[in-house]
């Protein structure tokens, strides 16, 4: 517990971290919260008013598409289902890989070099290719998403978690603990698991991105969230298609994720940083 | 005028003052020795002369290096000096050396950058400088990257690099503290023999160094000079409290000291253990080979030996961590099972364990109290808080650490501190056997006399036997009843203290004895007997092992293997033993 | 090391093989044909097709033929364009995707390592801090806003280039499309260059180098470039799987007929054989190219034994 809130302390004291962090909670907020406010839904047509620029009149603050819908409400939808994606694939890549890379790490020997040249033959393969097949074959299934995109990203994550546990099982505590008899599980919960907590939030913060990445990619291409249910990635679709008539379609939700990207790609980077500082000292 | 002077120099990062009012200067050909503990300024020091300092240091006052001031001057300017008038040799060549680039190339980078010679003739003069350092076949060593020389050879071409270009002043920055013992004055006597007319800036935390090979010396504590002069003045009159607690602290074989021998039936007998492990491409590496070994109630055993001697390995195979091939340990008469896990928990407790990196033994998320209680909650799991917390602060007490340490996390305590945790961790749960791996090689000299004392102390108290692994005769020397030499994997030699000192019987021994470097001007240098290097555990010399760094090697030592044999007190394994006189 | 290539060489044919079964099965355990949703055939016409597609034979049967196929080059028929085999789609249409992908890589690195080098080299300073926030926007912006983005500016507002593929020849119809594919690569390699150069730039060997007095030019040049380049060559690999990925975003949005515009066609067509051909086509070419990286390295660091 002690080791958690002294996390948290310098945590509070870094600023990229601070800053994108405090950004993508409010942004998470206001796209929970906004669409409540609003007069508009994200289904509803209005073929009398499409591709309205962005402006104050019936609440339409992003502008309407070309179906008359109301962007805004629409952006808001696409950032919850954006992020609903991005963290639940993160949290699939988490277990999977922790356990995965912990396991082979913990035991070592034979069967960690068989897990990992698992992982290797793995890596060398053109993921975001089987996820398309997939998607082809398998119609668009919002939880097939989930499951490929986790997928793809537990490899990271596995090789990371292995490595630092290889090297802690080595470290001469741990065989001090060993040597005293301390169970194994008592080992794992109060030797390897709180030193491997840095690297994982680490490189949770940086899978998220990458999952963002992935779904808007493929909902982008139409292979991945399908109408009328929209993404970040859906609209930025959209948007390419009106873009000379009506810029903003495609300038609102790219930048939107864009700037989500980024901060998470700064809290990623001043995470790492605080945790390489504190494993040089 | 001098050649460098330096005055009233300041180094600081922050609040931090790494060096302060530092004034010293260095004549024309002068040796001159520059001592201190770990971050007392040494380094700094040095890296201020040559403008190595990182950004983030603040440097103030003057170094002049033939009346130019160098203080404030830019990279332009040192590059003048550089190499050309100033070399370094760092402390571990393996980091030292482009792991990535041929050592040829890495020395004729130094004379095309200072258009000294180029191609053929730069080849040439590489070629020579390896040779003149004592690099054997220096043409094709000149081909090989780092990795493919032993720790040695890479600090001889790491001399030859910083004297290819015959400057001035050389800076040796603990030259020989990253390397074998035996090792270590051959480097010593080539810095001294190959540095002609350049002025040597010896930088060392070893008062022995000091004394075989400096005109002059310099103190330092905490970024101050606290005395400085001749060396034979310094070493007798010594005028400061620090100088004179170094020198007492400094490793000498205090063979009037050495205690006596402990007699009874042994607590702990290893019999005829062996230790091998599987070398991908090689096939298997035997680091231990049929060693016995005992220890009695209340006695202290070294173990001495270089690195790759299977010291580790066989207190590794003795605590169950690798399975040992063949050979019995046995505790009390009870025989135990090879693989720790098997182990009783009673056993467990009775044999503890000590490392060497004080740091790396402590969980870097847990408290000291948790730390050292942990052991408890596994031996005694009945106990209740209160009853822990006294037994913690109990053996704290012990260990010289008060109760405001309970609550420390392991990076706010400094590595004696750290060391003394380590300890308390081990004899909360009273174990009979204390087993100290290098336990205090990472210390610094007077730190590292306080832990042998705490540990002299608790032995006294309460009757602990101590199996001490060592590198380092001189350290061992002080404390132990029996001492046991180790070379690749076999025992060579074994008596009680006084006997190994006073009269040892193999060749090897006495080599590591000639090795220690004594901290007395007056004793001269210490010239080693041994020539080489340790060869590779993957491929020992048939017949006695040390046979190719033997001077008294003959046709059989290449051949058979010597059996132990009793002389006196002592067990030696050496055909000639009887025969060779090893008395200095 | 003929014999550690060798025997790399054979360990990527499991990998290879996984991957035909793999995407295989995937298909094969589609629910419901490739033609469902056609008009409907008369049964005689749709036991026609599907003896012609050999989708009558059963499973294992099917597999062995494909495989004997895809050993031969030959990834069978197209399901939706009739008159060609999936092998001469892919012989047309890749040397314009690879073309695009080299020139991407080339100045993703040539940049990338520039950039990268250079804000090593001045940590801290203002030019550290532009480089670097380019990078960032470079890896956060995504290529299938970028792409658009270039388009919108540089070819229809300003004029500058063309904003399509057919319509203009030569160069200029190359540019904004190579642009937009290396960017991500530019953000990415100066990131990893900036990292692993201030890493090398610490370490013990380039403070010898500095204390030799070799300067600046000579000890990156001489001293810190190679070991610096090693994490960007292992990178090479994800990268080319990263332009691929990225050139089927690109060639959508620039109408360029490569490889990467089939895919996405061919995948919202559910052209199965069209689709498994391509992925295990790119699975190959990823497999040996990492491959050689993984050589390459070898070469590089005198460290790596081979064994
Ligand atoms: N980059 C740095 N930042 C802050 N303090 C430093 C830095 N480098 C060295 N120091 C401090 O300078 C002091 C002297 O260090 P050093 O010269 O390396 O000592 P020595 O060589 O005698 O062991 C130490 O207290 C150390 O902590
Ligand atoms: S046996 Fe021979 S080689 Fe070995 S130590 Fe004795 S004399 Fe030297
Ligand atoms: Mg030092």
């Amino acid at each position: 517990m002690s080791a958690v809130l002294r996390l948290y302390r310098r945590i509070r004291r870094n600023r990229a971290v601070n800053v994108s962090g405090g950004i993508l909670a409010a942004i998470a907020v206001l796209a929970v919260l906004l669409p409540l406010v609003s007069q508009n839904n994200y289904l509803e047509t209005d073929f009398g008013r499409i591709l309205e620029a962005p402006g104050l009149a019936d609440m339409h603050w992003f502008g309407t598409d070309d179906l008359g819908r109301d962007l805004f409400v629409r952006t808001m939808m696409g950032i919850r289902v954006t992020l609903l994606v991005a963290i639940v694939a993160s949290i699939v890549s988490l277990v999977i890989g922790v356990l995965y890379g912990a396991f082979a790490g913990y035991v070592g020997g034979r069967v960690d070099a068989v897990m990992m040249r698992f992982v290797d033959a793995l890596y060398a393969m053109p993921f975001i290719f089987f996820v398309i097949l997939l998607m082809v074959v398998f119609e668009r299934n919002f939880l097939l998403i989930f499951v490929a995109i986790g997928a793809i990203n537990w490899l990271d994550m596995a090789r990371i978690v292995r490595g630092q546990t290889l090297s802690l099982r080595e470290r001469e505590f741990v065989e001090a603990a060993r040597l005293n008899g301390v169970s194994t599980a008592r080992i794992i919960l109060r030797h390897i698991a709180p030193n491997l907590m840095g690297v994982v939030i680490v490189y949770v913060t940086l899978t998220i991105p990458q999952a963002i990445l992935v779904e808007s990619f493929l909902s982008f291409l139409g292979l991945g969230i399908q109408e009328p249910q929209t993404s970040l990635g859906a609209l930025v679709n959209a948007g390419v298609n009106q873009m000379e008539s009506a810029p903003w379609m495609l300038l609102i939700p790219g930048g939107l994720l864009a700037l989500i990207l980024m901060c998470f790609n700064f809290l990623g980077d001043g995470l790492r940083d605080l945790f390489d500082a504190r494993q040089n000292r | 005028m001098s050649l460098l002077n330096i005055c009233q120099l300041g180094i600081r990062y922050g609040d931090v003052v790494a060096v302060d009012d530092l004034s010293f200067a260095i004549d024309s050909g002068e040796s001159v020795g520059l001592v201190g503990e770990s971050g007392s300024g040494k380094t700094q020091t040095a890296l201020a002369i040559l403008g190595l300092l990182p950004a983030t240091a603040e440097i103030s006052g003057s170094i002049k290096f033939a009346g130019e001031e160098f203080v404030g001057a830019d990279d332009r300017a040192f590059d003048k000096l550089r190499a050309t008038r100033v070399s370094i040799v760092f402390q571990d060549p393996t980091q030292a050396l482009n792991p990535y680039l041929r050592i040829g190339e890495q020395l004729r980078r130094i004379l095309i950058a200072h258009n000294i010679a180029a191609g053929a003739e730069a080849d040439a003069r590489v070629i020579e400088t390896l040779e003149s350092v004592g690099l054997p076949d220096p043409k094709r060593q000149s081909g090989a990257y780092p990795h493919q020389l032993s720790g040695g050879m890479r600090q001889r071409a790491m001399i030859a690099s910083a004297l290819i270009t015959s400057p001035d002043l050389l800076i040796a920055d603990e030259p020989t503290t990253a390397l074998d013992v035996t090792v270590q004055a051959q480097i010593l006597e080539l810095l001294d023999t190959i540095r002609k007319d350049t002025a040597l800036l010896l930088i060392t935390h070893d008062l022995g160094v000091v004394a075989g090979h400096c005109d002059r010396m310099l103190v330092l504590e905490n970024g101050g000079l606290v005395e400085s002069g001749a060396t034979r003045q310094v070493f007798g009159t010594p005028k400061c409290a620090h100088t004179v607690s170094l020198l007492e602290a400094a490793p000498r074989l205090k063979q009037s000291i050495a205690p006596q021998p402990v007699s009874g039936k042994a607590l702990l007998r290893v019999d005829g253990a062996s230790v091998s492990y599987r070398e991908p491409g090689y096939g298997r590496l035997h680091a231990v080979k049929s060693v016995d070994l005992a220890l009695r109630k209340g006695e202290t055993v070294a173990i001495v030996g270089e690195s790759g001697s299977g010291k580790s390995s066989l207190v590794r195979a003795l605590l169950g961590l690798v399975a040992a091939e063949s050979g019995a340990v046995s505790f009390l008469g009870e025989t135990l099972p090879r693989d720790a896990r098997s182990r009783r928990q009673q056993i467990r407790r009775e044999l503890q364990l000590i490392f060497q990196d004080p740091a790396g033994s402590l969980n870097p998320q847990m408290r000291v109290s948790d730390i050292v209680v942990e052991p408890l909650s596994v031996h005694e799991p009945s106990l209740d808080r209160r009853a822990c917390r006294e037994r913690v602060i109990r053996i704290l007490e012990q260990v010289d650490l008060g109760a405001e340490f309970l609550q420390r996390y392991p990076h706010e305590l400094s590595g004696g501190q750290a060391q003394r945790v380590a300890i308390a961790r081990a004899l909360i749960v009273e174990p009979k056997v204390l087993i100290c791996d290098e336990a205090v090689a990472a210390l610094d000299g007077t730190v590292r006399e306080q832990i042998l004392k705490l540990l002299q102390d608790i032995q006294g108290r309460t009757g602990l036997s101590i199996l001490f692994i060592s590198h380092d005769l001189g350290v061992v020397s002080s404390i132990s009843h029996r001492v046991l030499v180790m070379y690749l994997g076999r025992l060579v030699e074994c008596a009680d203290g006084q006997t190994v000192f006073g009269s040892p019987k193999h060749p090897y021994t006495r080599a590591l004895i000639d090795a220690v470097p004594v901290p007395d001007p007056e004793a001269g240098i210490a010239h080693t007997s041994l020539s080489g290097e340790v060869p590779s555990i993957l491929s020992p010399p048939t017949g006695c092992a040390f046979h190719p760094r033997c001077a008294y090697a003959e046709s059989r030592c290449t051949t058979e293997l010597p059996a132990p044999t009793a002389i006196g007190a002592t067990t030696v394994c050496c055909h000639r033993a009887t025969e060779i006189d090893l008395q200095a | 090391m003929a014999q550690y290539v060798l025997k790399r060489l054979l360990g990527a044919i499991p990998t290879l093989l996984f991957v035909v079964v793999l995407s295989f099965l995937l298909v094969h355990a589609a629910p419901g044909g490739p033609f469902d949703e056609e008009r409907v055939l008369p049964d005689a016409v749709a036991a026609n097709i599907e003896a012609y597609y050999h989708l009558d034979e059963s499973l294992p049967k099917q597999f062995v033929r494909y495989l004997s196929g895809v050993l031969q080059g030959d990834f069978g028929p197209s399901y939706r364009y009739r008159d060609h085999t999936v092998s001469e789609l892919i012989a047309d249409a890749f040397p314009l995707s690879i073309r695009l992908g080299v020139m991407a890589i080339i100045v993703g690195v040539v940049i990338g390592v520039g950039l990268g080098t250079l804000a090593a080299l001045k940590q801290n300073t203002v030019t550290d801090r532009v480089a670097m926030g380019f990078a960032m926007s470079g890896i956060s912006i995504p290529i299938f806003v970028i792409a658009p983005l270039l388009v919108l500016f540089l070819a229809v507002k300003l004029n500058w280039l063309p904003a399509g593929w057919s319509g203009s020849s030569g160069v200029s119809r190359m540019l904004l499309p190579v642009i937009a594919l290396a960017l991500p690569q530019i953000a990415y390699i100066s990131r990893l260059t900036r990292a692993s150069m201030i890493d090398v730039l610490g370490s013990g060997f380039i403070r010898t180098a500095r204390a030799q007095g070799l300067g600046t030019y000579a000890v990156v040049r001489y001293h810190a470039m190679k070991p610096a380049m090693l994490p960007v060559l292992s990178y090479m690999g994800p990268a080319i799987a990263s332009v691929l990925t990225g050139s089927v975003v690109v060639e959508q949005i620039f109408g360029i007929p490569g490889l990467g515009q089939f895919f996405v066609t061919g995948a919202l067509n559910r052209d199965y054989t069209l689709v498994l051909g391509i992925v295990i086509f790119y699975a190959a070419l990823i497999v040996l190219l990492n491959l050689i990286v993984d050589i390459l390295y070898g070469v590089i660091d005198p460290r790596v034994r081979y064994r």
